[in-house]
């Protein structure tokens, strides 16, 4: 089960209260969970990653364990306490504007 | 007895002002959609229960969001509760997806050079008047959008952005957006549009084929001040019983059109300046338009520090100032391009929102004014629901 931290515009927008807990049936990456995510929650379409191209938003980034991971590349497997689910994957809004 | 519903779109939510139709006792709900950017929201005129508005973000981009019981809930059209339920149909969550049709192509940048379309947001949304699930989105960079199935998904009406001119087009220093949409209601071909800082456009077959209509406007901060593209067009605005008569807030002059856009022509008159961003015409009187004045394009705030709507009785040239009820001592608000309305009571009903976070309303055709609310957020947009 992986755990999933929106950021608090997104939560509102899924309808989700407190962390997502997800069944990712492949190898553990950004792109799996943004894939179950978007699966489990439409209305995320787009807000995170592009429709099309399906790159991150500029403002969005991805942590992980303490590190953010928002330059690595999607497909790469993330680390085993995020594919474990005793860390969340963490999706934030980044720090700007007011 | 009839009442009014007024949709007011701000930098951080969207509210709901409900009165009867007296409009002395409001009722004020929101923040819907706290936080986020609301650039629009619009009912159906054919079914008032359905609302649509445009919910975006600088992190996580567009939304669109519908109601359909004015307002009370709402959801992002393809993914209600309901429908996430349902067995027979996975959500597919396109409601915000807006691609351009084909290969994007370029438009003239800040600096002059080519630069690509790139979706951005969605400016105004425009429900059909015939259809509940028709509604046409008005989007930065400019081009133009339109749902069948409720906002559920969008494809590209690509023929104007597709004109011959479009890399002529520019941004002007909020965006390059197309702002304005007006359907003709004696004739479902035709369409009028503007965009910032491209100018007017029209259709006369639904959408497929656009022509530019600036013929007549004159704007000193292009090269070529008379340029059949490059005007920055604030906004458009229309009497449903003469849709050929188009007046136009330019980003210096008030203009009157009496050809269906073909040929302008300045009725500024005595307005104390000619530079603003909203104009409306009066439900009942297709002679009687509304402005609010701006000192100038660099301070946008009213003329003398006093805020003041002005009314032509005569379709332009002979203003008078409205001030009662409106602050008349150092006030530096501005009124931006959709954030006025008009109500089909009787007598009209004039409404604007403010860059303060004030939404004035007259019930008197603007003869008075009272603030309805004093302290929302900054006011992106205005629009009023006269309901029976």
């Amino acid at each position: 089960m992986i755990r999933v931290v929106l950021p608090p515009h997104l939560r509102t927008l899924a309808r989700v209260d407190g962390d997502v807990e997800l069944d990712v049936n492949a190898t553990v990456t950004q792109r799996s969970i943004l894939d179950e995510l978007e699966t489990r929650y439409p209305m995320l379409r787009g807000t995170m990653r592009d429709h099309v191209t399906e790159l991150r938003r500029p403002l969005v980034r991805f942590f992980a364990c303490g590190e953010d991971l928002s330059h690595e590349s999607p497909d790469a497997p993330l680390p085993e306490p995020i594919a474990k689910g005793s860390e969340p994957f963490v999706i934030i809004g980044a720090i700007a504007g007011g | 007895m009839s009442s009014v519903r007024v949709l007011v779109g701000t930098r951080k939510g969207a509210f709901i002002l409900t009165a009867d139709g007296a409009r002395k006792r409001w009722k004020v709900s929101g923040p819907h959609f706290a936080g986020w950017e609301i650039y629009h929201v619009k009912g159906s005129p054919v079914d008032p229960n359905r609302i649509y508005a445009s919910q975006t973000s600088g992190w996580f981009g567009q939304i669109i969001q519908r109601s359909d019981d004015g307002g009370k809930k709402w959801n992002t059209p393809g993914s209600s509760p309901e429908e996430l339920k349902s067995p027979d149909g996975m959500a597919k969550g396109e409601s915000n997806k807006f691609v351009y049709d084909g290969v994007p192509g370029t438009h003239q940048w800040y600096d002059g050079t080519q630069h690509p379309w790139e979706f951005k947001r969605v400016w105004h949304l425009e429900p059909s008047l015939h259809d509940p699930e028709h509604v046409y989105a008005g989007v930065e960079d400019a081009a133009l959008f339109e749902s069948k199935d409720g906002g559920a998904s969008w494809k590209e009406l690509s023929g104007l952005r597709k004109h011959d001119t479009g890399p002529k087009w520019q941004p002007g220093a909020g965006g390059m957006c197309l702002h304005t949409i007006l359907l003709d209601p004696q004739d479902p071909q035709r369409i009028y549009v503007a965009i910032s800082a491209a100018g007017a456009f029209r259709t006369d077959d639904g959408g497929k084929s656009w022509k530019p209509i600036n013929h007549g406007l004159h704007s000193e901060y292009i090269p070529d001040p008379a340029a059949e593209v490059g005007h920055c067009v604030h906004r458009i605005a229309m009497h449903s019983s003469r849709p050929n008569t188009l007046f136009m807030q330019k980003h210096w002059d008030v203009m009157r059109s009496d050809d269906g856009g073909d040929l302008w022509r300045e009725v500024s008159g005595n307005l104390p300046s000619d530079f603003g961003f909203p104009i409306d015409v009066h439900a009942h009187e297709p002679e009687t338009v509304y402005v609010v004045p701006i000192k100038s394009d660099s301070e946008h705030y009213p003329p003398s520090s006093r805020l003041r709507v002005y009314r032509s009785r005569t379709g332009g040239n002979e203003w008078e100032a409205l001030t009662k009820g409106l602050p008349q001592r150092n006030c530096y608000v501005n009124v931006l391009r959709d954030a006025m309305s008009v109500d089909s009571l009787e007598p009209c009903g004039i409404y604007f929102g403010t860059t303060g976070g004030q939404v004035y309303g007259s019930a008197d055709a603007g003869d008075s004014w009272k603030p309805i609310v004093r302290d929302l957020p900054a006011v992106l947009s205005v629009e009023v629901q006269t309901l029976p």
